[in-house]
Parts: C-alpha cells; sequence; structure tokens
C-alpha cells in the first residue's frame, strides 16, 4: 500500500482529523507515558499531515500508550491522538508477524496476584 | 429491585470478593444482581477502531440480553463498566456500527442501545442515594482517612462515561462520607496506574502507582480504595503502598455484611 493510501487509512481506523489540530500540547502535557515516547502525542498528528506512517508505526510510542483518555478528554480541538496511535498500532497488529504480544510470552509473565483483565487487555491492545 | 449483572471475567477468578461483597451488599440495600446467564468477557479494553465490529459483539450480546430481561445493567468492574458504556453508546449513536453488529448477531429484535448501563456506584448514588445508605450502615467506618481512586476507566472520555466530573469526580468520596468515614482528596485520583503495560514493563506502572500512593499518603490518606482489579493489581505492586480495598469491602463492612458474603 502506498504511503498516502495508509496515512488516509489511519485517518479513516482513527475516525480523527488531523488537521483540526491547533498545537496546543495540551496532549503531550497530560500524557503520562510522554517520558518514554519517542514521538510524543502532539507529534502524532503531524506524521499522519506528512504521510510519514513508517515512522509511526515504527515508534515504540505504539506500545507505551496505555489508552488512560486523558489526550482524548482534555484536546480541547477533539483530535484524539489517543485513537490516532491505536490506529497506527492497528496497521501494525492487523498485519501478519505484527503482534508485540505472543501466546508463549505469557506463562514467564504469571504471578499469583496476576488478574484476568490484564491478560484480555493486553492481547486486545498487543495482538490479533 | 432487581438489575441485569454482568460480572466480567475477572470477577470469576482472582477478584471474587469484589463480587461477592457486592451481591451481599446490594442484598442489604434492598436490591438484586441477577447475573446474564450467557456472557461473555468483554475483552477488558474498548475497540478504538472505528472498523472494529467482532470485538464489540460480547458487549452487544450482553446488552441486547438485559433489555430483553427489562432491566438496566449493573457491571462492577470499571473495564467491563467502560466497554459496555462506551458500546453502547456505538448501538445507539453509530448507525453504520449498529447495522454490521446487528447483521453478525441475527437477534430476533435488533439491538439499538436501548439498555441503560449503570456501574454499581451508580446505582448507590442515583438508585438507593446516599442518605438511604447512611441509613443502613450499622458499622460506620469512623475515623477512617480513605482516598478514593477513580483512575481512568470510570472517568473518561467524560462524555460517554457520564459516570462523574471526569477532572474533579466526587461520587467515591460522597460513598465513603455516607459510610461514616472521611475522604481525602488528592490530585493523583483520576491519574492512571499504568493499566495493561504492567504486563509487559511492570517498572512502568510501579513508577506511576508509586506516585499515587505516595501523593495520597502525603494528603493523609490511610488506605485507597477501588474498582478496578487491574488498578488495585498495579497499586500493590508498588513499594511503600497504603492498603488498596475494593469498594465493595468497605460497603460490606459497614452494612455489616462482610463476614457472611464470603461463605
Amino acid at each position: 500500500m502506498s504511503t498516502q493510501n495508509k496515512a488516509k487509512l489511519v485517518r479513516e481506523i482513527s475516525g480523527t482529523n488531523p488537521s483540526k489540530c491547533m498545537k496546543c500540547g495540551k496532549c503531550s502535557a497530560t500524557c503520562p507515558s510522554f517520558d518514554e515516547m519517542d514521538i510524543k502525542p502532539h507529534q502524532f498528528v503531524s506524521y499522519v499531515q506528512k504521510g510519514d506512517i513508517e515512522a509511526l508505526a515504527n515508534s515504540k510510542s505504539l506500545w507505551k500508550c496505555l489508552s488512560c483518555f486523558a489526550c482524548v478528554e482534555r484536546c480541547p480541538r477533539d483530535v484524539q491522538p489517543g485513537r490516532i496511535i491505536d490506529a497506527a498500532r492497528q496497521i501494525v497488529v492487523r498485519q501478519r508477524g505484527g503482534n508485540y504480544l505472543t501466546a508463549d510470552e505469557i506463562p514467564a509473565l504469571l504471578d499469583e496476584e496476576l488478574p484476568q483483565q490484564l491478560l484480555v487487555s493486553a492481547y486486545r491492545r498487543y495482538k490479533r | 429491585m432487581n438489575f441485569s449483572y454482568y460480572p466480567g471475567c475477572t470477577l470469576r477468578n482472582k477478584a471474587k470478593e469484589l463480587d461477592a461483597y457486592a451481591r451481599a451488599s446490594a442484598e442489604a440495600l434492598g436490591f438484586a444482581l441477577q447475573e446474564l446467564t450467557d456472557w461473555q468477557c468483554c475483552g477488558g479494553v474498548y475497540p478504538l477502531g472505528t472498523d472494529e465490529i467482532a470485538t464489540k459483539l460480547a458487549s452487544v450480546r450482553a446488552l441486547a440480553q438485559a433489555r430483553d430481561n427489562g432491566q438496566d445493567l449493573v457491571t462492577l468492574c470499571s473495564a467491563c463498566h467502560h466497554v459496555l458504556k462506551r458500546v453502547n453508546d456505538d448501538m445507539r449513536n453509530n448507525a453504520d456500527i449498529r447495522t454490521r453488529a446487528n447483521n453478525y448477531m441475527m437477534l430476533d429484535t435488533p439491538y439499538a442501545g436501548e439498555t441503560k448501563v449503570l456501574h454499581f456506584l451508580e446505582v448507590i448514588r442515583d438508585v438507593i442515594g446516599f442518605e438511604e445508605l447512611k441509613k443502613k450502615v450499622v458499622n460506620p467506618l469512623t475515623g477512617r482517612k480513605i482516598g478514593a481512586y477513580y483512575g481512568c476507566l470510570l472517568l473518561r472520555p467524560g462524555k460517554v462515561m457520564a459516570f462523574d466530573d471526569p477532572e474533579n469526580p466526587k461520587l467515591l468520596e460522597d460513598f465513603i462520607r455516607a459510610l461514616g468515614a472521611e475522604p481525602v482528596v488528592y490530585p493523583y485520583r483520576n491519574e492512571c496506574c499504568g493499566g495493561y503495560i504492567s504486563l509487559k514493563e511492570p517498572q512502568m506502572a510501579e513508577n506511576m502507582c508509586s506516585n499515587i500512593h505516595k501523593n495520597a499518603a502525603g494528603f493523609g490518606a490511610e488506605c485507597l480504595i477501588t474498582a478496578c482489579p487491574l488498578c488495585r493489581y498495579n497499586l500493590n505492586k508498588a513499594e511503600n503502598n497504603l492498603p488498596v480495598y475494593y469498594f465493595t469491602e468497605l460497603l460490606a463492612e459497614a452494612l455489616g455484611v462482610k463476614e457472611a458474603a464470603l461463605k
């Protein structure tokens, strides 16, 4: 798929319009994973606008977002960076070999207290 | 007064006490939680992609069953509540999702978001009322300083969850007050615990939870309460932590049904 079409797909899956962003930076200011991200929440929109989806798809940020919806709640323009990064994550995990978590890894990650909720949530976000 | 009830995967396993204390408390408060006969796991997180359908069907099935029972649908786990409420919002307001989900479900009566989804705490606030709860307390938690930990899933996005003011909630504080204890308001009560990040990067969740504990303790909290098994798990992993209880445990204690609940 061409990079142009990939950018279109990210817009479509996320259901958000990056052009509405006014670069206020509230999303990055409020993001609990900001320090861990290589591409920051306020920068997601630029990658979609430039059509540089490869960089976004290869970014660490895909796996650092917690889906806490702080950026979604506080975005004054309803751009919802959390949905953009999820769409980038989707175009990765929907392809063969794109999973960030595999079933083989699970046994080593378990402990006595670990709630089922954690496994199903991680599965939904990290793999297909 | 009866409600359809969706317990969710974790309340059948690692968080059995969250469920048991709630059922006993509901009985003491004069309502019953009638478990749906055919529920499936909600998936833990709301599928954000606009083209996601299959991942929403478990929620639609539960919502439609509650509609057919003619009852509101009550949840306890923050994650189940989040997913069910958001999928319900999709079914009510998004014609594309509604059509495609119904095409899969092949229900006798198509589902269009008719069910009202309520968190157990919303039942207490909106149906029972805090004044009524106060009257039913036989063992007030006098002198206990309790920090409410909301986390993310109950509150955000505020427009869809409509649970409380997402930036300055007070439901749990009112709840704590009704039990006779003293609520401790601290800024980190709606900060994220790290959620599912703790599976692959426990250190990240630990740092975040450590900040929550420090903040709550700094404002004078002696313990925290939560509705979410994952929040509780993550919060318990942090060092030097405050004790973390499910809100239903303190409720059962105040209502005098705690011992009987686990039998």
